[in-house]
């Protein structure tokens, strides 16, 4: 995509940079588990202080690249490297990353301040240096007047505070974070996530997360990796991610989005204007801003976000503009937004999300209501893969 | 009956009328009484008694409740003191705790690596370990114990064996049998079971993860199974060497069918007592004694464990 995808959250991109150097290196990794390819000839970079997402569903192999990094599992083939060093065959005990993990793993023998101590005795740190360290640590996480207590004597949230403070004891380079708040209900979630990112900004480290959510790889990442069956559908900053997935995998799992599947019915040339695809399928013709490397006759997806889609009761109009009439089949009242699924003639559905800018008192577009749905010929995006 | 209505009322959580929960309360209670209570203050009462040649050996016999302060005051701690006076009896006590002390350890040591494997082990044949581990318990425990006789004597099993290899000329003999090593030998075997199984319920539950947080933050797998494993599994040791330390102290089959004469334990001397003198009131008071030697170290641990949780 050439064009500029609105602000990203820092002026912080150094893989767009040719000369930086990747502080952790995927080379050709291709982990077997028996017969099960679990990770398949990946190759992926991450930069330095980077807080990097793998994203995908459970057996993906994301949790399995997490862990040959940490040094739990071995690559079957291809290579590791971390600040150019191949890691190959050092143990866990001896590898500069640390883990936060799914259960937390809290050791429920200790104390909290033991817990967050473990690493650092591990060190031969003197003492003095680890009280400091581990109050620092305390105050950080807010947990100063739990030091005393044992795991099963907190809470979910304060555990999963302990495990993040002992994870973080040690300044490891790298912080893995195994689905970290998974256990934790969506308004914990969402503060713990803003937290982590001001975390991972202060302490200048390279965050690597593992997560099957979505919502979350999007509000805290740099970039994130969509995986699938071991291997990256594709890599790039959220808002790429959302607004130019590269497949119809992507597309369809990041958010909501309306898939339709045609064929290339003219090129830009043909169209006159440059960069504009004309999609065909089933008698519904559909004009896109773009350029693209299929030619005619290629089967194609064409993809377009429900919140790109404006909903009407009035024909456009510009008999020209992308059109597709129906009746209203359902309406998802989600507070924020109505997601309305429009049913054509023929049979098919299409989604459009209309913002509840007032609130509601008489619908405007009801049920059984004819409709139009119109979006512009930059909205959506054609898919080949 | 309001009463009982109330009392079923689904508001407390508990449904049925109020006698059936009381009957599920009182059976175990029952059980403990008749089996347990009674028989032993029927005991207790013997070892405050004297020797006679009668039917039963013993005097005072309760006569009703008319001569009960008569029946009451022939009651002494006779046997008690002479326990004291004797130092065969002391002489037992602490070979019994000795000995007991040593297989428990014994049972440790090789009963930990081996519920650790068990523990270890891919879950598809853990099942198959454990059933590996009761397996002995199929064949009678007087069988087993005699099957050692026929490898421990001197012209048995392990000196043929020893013989054929090599490792033992052929007018050798192996000098283990009527030893404490037999019986050490004979307990650790008996007793295995009862170690493993309360170790492996321990570690198997213990998750996996923890071994690798412990590896992540820097602790290589010697130290975190000291730092982590074996904390862990504290409830199990205590557990199986409770199990194994408590019988062995009274065991009696194993010393008296592989130990030698010098061999002194508790069980044999209580034995001696009741079968070879037909002392019953001083046998009871030996068995008295055992009992309050194992309850009390018990006691003092279960308010432990209290305080701790």
């Amino acid at each position: 995509m050439a064009k500029s995808l609105g602000p990203v959250k820092r002026k912080f991109s150094p893989w767009t940079d040719p000369n930086a150097v990747p502080f952790i290196r995927f080379e050709n990794i291709t982990k077997r588990f028996g017969d099960f390819v679990a990770v398949d000839n990946l190759t992926l970079d991450i930069y330095e202080r980077e807080f990097f997402s793998l994203l995908g569903p459970s057996g993906c192999g994301k949790t399995t690249l997490m862990r040959m990094l940490a040094g739990f599992e071995e690559p079957t083939e291809g290579r590791i490297l971390l600040q150019g060093q191949d890691i190959r065959g050092v143990p866990p005990y001896r590898r500069p990353t640390n883990m936060m993990f799914q259960s937390y793993a809290l050791f429920p023998h200790m104390s909290v301040e033991k817990n967050i101590a473990f690493g650092l005795e591990q060190d031969n740190m003197p003492r003095g240096e680890i009280n400091a360290r581990v109050q620092e640590m305390l105050k950080l996480v807010k947990l100063e007047q739990f030091a005393k207590r044992k795991p099963n004597q907190l809470s979910g949230g304060q555990r999963q505070r302990v495990a993040l403070a002992r994870s973080l004891a040690k300044r490891p380079k790298v912080l893995l974070l195994d689905e970290p708040l998974g256990a934790l209900d969506k308004k914990l979630r969402e503060e713990t996530q803003f937290e982590l990112m001001d975390l991972q900004q202060t302490l200048g480290m390279t965050f690597l997360i593992v997560t099957h959510d979505q919502e979350e790889a999007m509000t805290v990442s740099d970039r994130i990796a969509v995986m699938d069956k071991g291997i990256i559908m594709q890599v790039a900053t959220p808002a790429e991610i959302y607004e130019a997935p590269n497949s119809r995998y992507v597309a369809d799992f990041i958010g909501d989005i309306n898939i339709i599947e045609g064929k290339i019915a003219d090129t830009a040339s043909a169209l006159g204007a440059p960069g504009t695809v004309k999609i065909e399928s089933d008698g519904l013709s559909i004009a896109v801003d773009q350029e693209c490397q299929a030619v005619k006759g290629d089967h194609v997806a064409f993809a377009v976000r429900p919140e790109k889609v404006r909903i009407s009761p009035d024909a456009p109009a510009d008999p020209s503009v992308n059109a597709f009439y129906g009746e209203v089949w359902d309406i998802g009242y989600l507070g924020d937004f109505s997601l309305f699924i429009v049913r054509s003639e023929d049979g098919r559905f299409m989604r459009a999300a209309q913002a509840n800018v007032s609130r509601l008192v008489d619908r405007p577009i009801t049920f059984e209501d004819r409709v139009w749905l119109t979006w512009p010929r930059d909205a959506g995006l054609v898919l080949t893969r | 009956m309001a009463n009982v209505v109330a009392e079923a009322n689904p508001a407390t959580g508990t449904g049925g009328p109020s006698w059936t929960r009381w009957l599920v309360v009182a059976v175990p209670y029952i059980w403990l009484i008749l089996f347990f209570v009674a028989p032993f203050l029927i005991i207790l009462k013997i070892s405050f008694s004297d020797t006679a040649i009668s039917i039963p050996p013993y005097t005072p016999l309760f006569q009703g409740f008319g001569a009960i302060g008569d029946f009451f005051s022939q009651l002494d701690f006779e046997n008690y003191i002479f326990l004291t006076e004797d130092p065969l009896y002391i002489w037992s006590y602490l070979s019994s705790l000795r000995i007991a002390a040593i297989s428990t350890l014994l049972l440790l040591l090789i009963g930990y690596p081996m519920a650790l494997a068990m523990a270890r082990a891919p879950t598809s044949i853990r099942p198959t370990l454990v059933m590996l581990v009761i397996l002995p318990f199929w064949t009678s425990f007087l069988i087993r114990v005699y099957a050692w006789i026929g490898i421990l004597k001197p012209d048995g099993l392990l000196t043929l064996l020893l013989q054929t290899i090599g490792l033992m000329g052929p007018d050798q003999q192996v000098q283990i049998f009527r030893t404490d090593y037999a019986v050490f030998i004979g307990i650790v075997y008996s007793y295995l079971p009862f170690m493993v199984l309360p170790l492996y319920a321990a570690l198997e539950k213990m998750d996996h993860s923890l071994l690798e947080a412990a590896s992540d933050l820097g602790c290589p797998p010697w130290k975190a199974f000291w730092k982590i494993t074996f904390p862990l599994s504290l409830p199990g040791v205590i557990a199986g060497s409770m199990i194994c330390f408590i019988p062995i102290t009274g065991e009696f089959v194993i010393p008296d069918l592989l130990g030698g004469a010098d061999t002194l334990m508790i069980g044999k001397t209580l034995w001696t007592e009741f079968f070879g003198n037909r002392d019953w009131p001083l046998a009871s008071a030996v068995a008295v004694i055992l009992l309050i030697m194992l309850v009390i170290p018990i006691m003092i641990f279960q308010n432990q464990q209290k305080k701790v949780a």
